[in-house]
């Protein structure tokens, strides 16, 4: 369609970039850029035409069942209301019903100010983390801090806290605490591991190409059943290591096989040039390593890195199979209770919101640091 | 006491001393037998047609190369393979490549200070006053805070200078350092290079650049296929060459 525009662009353009479609509105006014990009031809409107009504048929359709038809509210339990819309409407009213349970799965209802708090002061952390003023030492100190805080508000049992143990601990902080500290963990761990396979000693390299290897050749869903059924076997009577802990590390573990390898494109993507004058300079292998590699790979690498830490942050919800109950089981046991039985839609509509802010987040924000960092290439 | 000294006569203080030095790249025999010494504030030029061995030669001097047989001494200490001798040796031997190889994500100054203050433990404002004097004697104090990106490439390779001279080296090695260059550029790294040899600071050059032996060369080492084939001060190479590989390579790079 791209060849038909020529009328309006200026012959000199005449390349392959031409006449995009997208180019910016700026350009052109709305109405000659419809006409020369939607309009041109019959066929071209006919389409246009067509897609119009069923995005406006959709988008009606979607207004009515989530807004216009939906309840909102179902007073005492009674699901009656909803089911006599379903279909037509969405009901809301589920949310409004569950949202405790589904951010807080089984954490006892009059404590639920804890993992409340736990959630506020996750958030705290990843928007300090976010920014570059606190990338120094201190950034560890607030780390720690943050950890122990989060788990006496867990945990409990000191100053006055009730305890609560950690099989009754469920929804959004689960999924905050597995990811979170798996790709805290499991991102220098990685790092280890990369230049591990790199390394000039045959057995640190075999050791890290194995371990690498094992792991990635595995599903993650395998290394959870282990840790939940097989790793008990092994220990002696009456050692127990905690579930949540478990699935924690086979996540880390997982994970930092993963980040391995693309930490490992970042390190090999940088010219021997740099390891020699670093070496001609007399810096020691982590000086050189930490001042003049690192940065340079790990720059080059946040597309991907980004990229396993979202899949990561999402793949946190497959505990669900080791009964641990993270934010999507919590939505999907929800509508469990026969009154709500059959409102699942709603319920995965309201966490997939979850799911997207989270992973939208990390995204936008690793496009910033990008341009950020990539300051020393501009001219 | 220009000429390279045969090793059996042992001068009073050489810098660098190589004997017997061999090397290979799998089967490829890339050093045979390398002799030479090097005494405090000589200058010696490295030529010879490419792959003769010349970077090889001087890239063993601080172990960006390994030699597999015979002695190197820097400064009296031996090049094994013990990491401390090699930290130590590279502390002070500075070495400036062909393509630069500045850091591209650290500033100027930064490129300046990192080692200074990392392995030679100078305090940062101190390692700071000492950059930006460096960055003065090459003549470019204005570009200490831009990025290496940001500079020619008659810039960089002048950064580079001067951040090998900070760590305030007592040999300094040249591997092709205007080969990367631009033909404009050239001349304002060769003078650089000039006042750092008028200074008397010990220099091994691997260059083409015949015009810059004859200035400043107290000797010409000519290598070819891993052998050191000739070495004489510049009047007496390029006017009488001794072997016939010698006059070949002169009538190539000189007689257009």
């Amino acid at each position: 369609m791209s060849d038909t525009q020529s009328h309006y662009t200026s012959p000199t353009f005449a390349g392959p970039k031409a006449g995009q479609p997208g180019r910016s509105f700026a350009d052109i006014p709305p109405v000659k850029w419809a006409r020369a990009n939607l309009f041109n031809s019959w066929l071209n409107t006919a389409l246009t035409l067509l897609l119009i009504y069923f995005i406006v048929k959709y988008a009606i359709d979607l207004v009515s069942w989530g807004l216009i038809n939906a309840v909102w509210e179902v007073p005492g339990n009674d699901t009656r209301a909803c089911r006599d819309i379903r279909g037509i409407g969405a009901c809301w009213a589920l949310i409004n019903e569950k949202f405790r349970f589904i951010m807080f799965a089984t954490y006892p209802y009059e404590e639920h100010w804890r993992p409340a708090l736990v959630i506020v002061i996750f958030l705290a952390l990843y928007v300090v983390s976010a920014m570059r003023r606190f990338w120094n030492r201190k950034l560890i100190a607030i780390w720690l801090l943050g950890l122990v805080a989060i788990g006496v508000l867990m945990w409990g049992g000191v100053f006055g806290l009730r305890y609560v143990g950690q099989e009754r601990w469920g929804g959004l902080p689960i999924t905050l605490i597995l990811s979170t500290f798996g790709i805290a963990i499991a991102f220098p761990l990685s790092i280890l591991l990369a230049l591990g396979r790199r390394s000039d000693m045959p057995a640190i390299r075999v050791m890290c190409v194995t371990y690498i290897e094992l792991i990635r050749g595995v599903p993650l869903v395998s290394l959870l059943f282990m840790a939940s059924v097989m790793f008990p076997l092994f220990l002696p009577e009456g050692v127990t290591v905690d579930k949540l802990l478990r699935a924690q590390v086979a996540i880390i573990m997982f994970a930092a096989a993963y980040l391995a390898e693309v930490v490992r494109g970042g390190l090999q993507a940088i010219p021997k040039g740099q390891y020699e004058a670093a070496d001609a300079l007399g810096l020691s292998y982590w000086q050189k390593t930490v001042f003049i590699i690192l940065p340079q790979a790990l720059r080059l690498v946040i597309p991907p890195l980004v990229n396993t830490f979202i899949g990561l942050f999402k793949d946190t919800s497959l505990v669900l199979i080791i009964g641990i109950f993270d934010l999507l089981n919590a939505a999907k046991t929800s509508v469990n209770e026969p009154a709500w039985r059959g409102f699942g839609v709603e319920a995965y509509i309201f966490v997939a919101i979850f799911y997207f802010v989270f992973c939208f987040g990390m995204s936008k924000y690793s496009q910033d640091l990008e341009v950020e960092l990539s300051r020393h290439r501009k001219r | 006491m220009v000429v390279p000294q045969p090793v059996k006569s042992v001068s009073p203080h050489p810098m660098i001393e190589m004997r017997h030095v061999h090397k290979w790249f799998g089967e490829f025999h890339v050093l045979r037998d390398i002799n030479l010494t090097v005494n405090q504030g000589q200058k010696v030029v490295v030529c010879g047609p490419s792959g003769s061995g010349k970077s090889t030669m001087i890239r063993c001097i601080n172990r960006l190369e390994e030699h597999q047989d015979g002695q190197i001494f820097v400064d009296g200490i031996e090049l094994t393979n013990d990491v401390k001798n090699i930290e130590a040796i590279r502390r002070e031997v500075g070495m400036v490549f062909q393509q630069f190889n500045l850091f591209p994500h650290l500033t100027v100054l930064e490129n300046l200070t990192l080692a200074p203050i990392w392995v030679r433990k100078v305090p940062k404002k101190e390692a700071e006053e000492t950059a930006m004097y460096f960055l003065e004697r090459v003549h470019i104090p204005e570009q200490a805070h831009k990025y290496p990106g940001q500079l020619s490439g008659g810039q960089q390779q002048r950064v580079a200078i001067a951040r090998s001279l900070c760590m305030r080296p007592k040999i300094m090695l040249f591997d092709e350092p205007t080969s990367a260059l631009d033909p404009e550029m050239i001349k304002e790294v060769l003078d650089v290079m000039i006042e750092l040899a008028q200074d008397g600071m010990t220099m091994i050059v691997v260059t083409h650049e015949m015009g810059f032996a004859r200035t400043v060369a107290d000797s010409i080492v000519f290598m070819d296929r891993g052998e050191i084939v000739e070495s004489a001060p510049p009047q007496e190479f390029f006017a009488h060459p001794k072997t016939d590989r010698a006059r070949l390579f002169l009538s190539q790079i000189l007689g257009h």
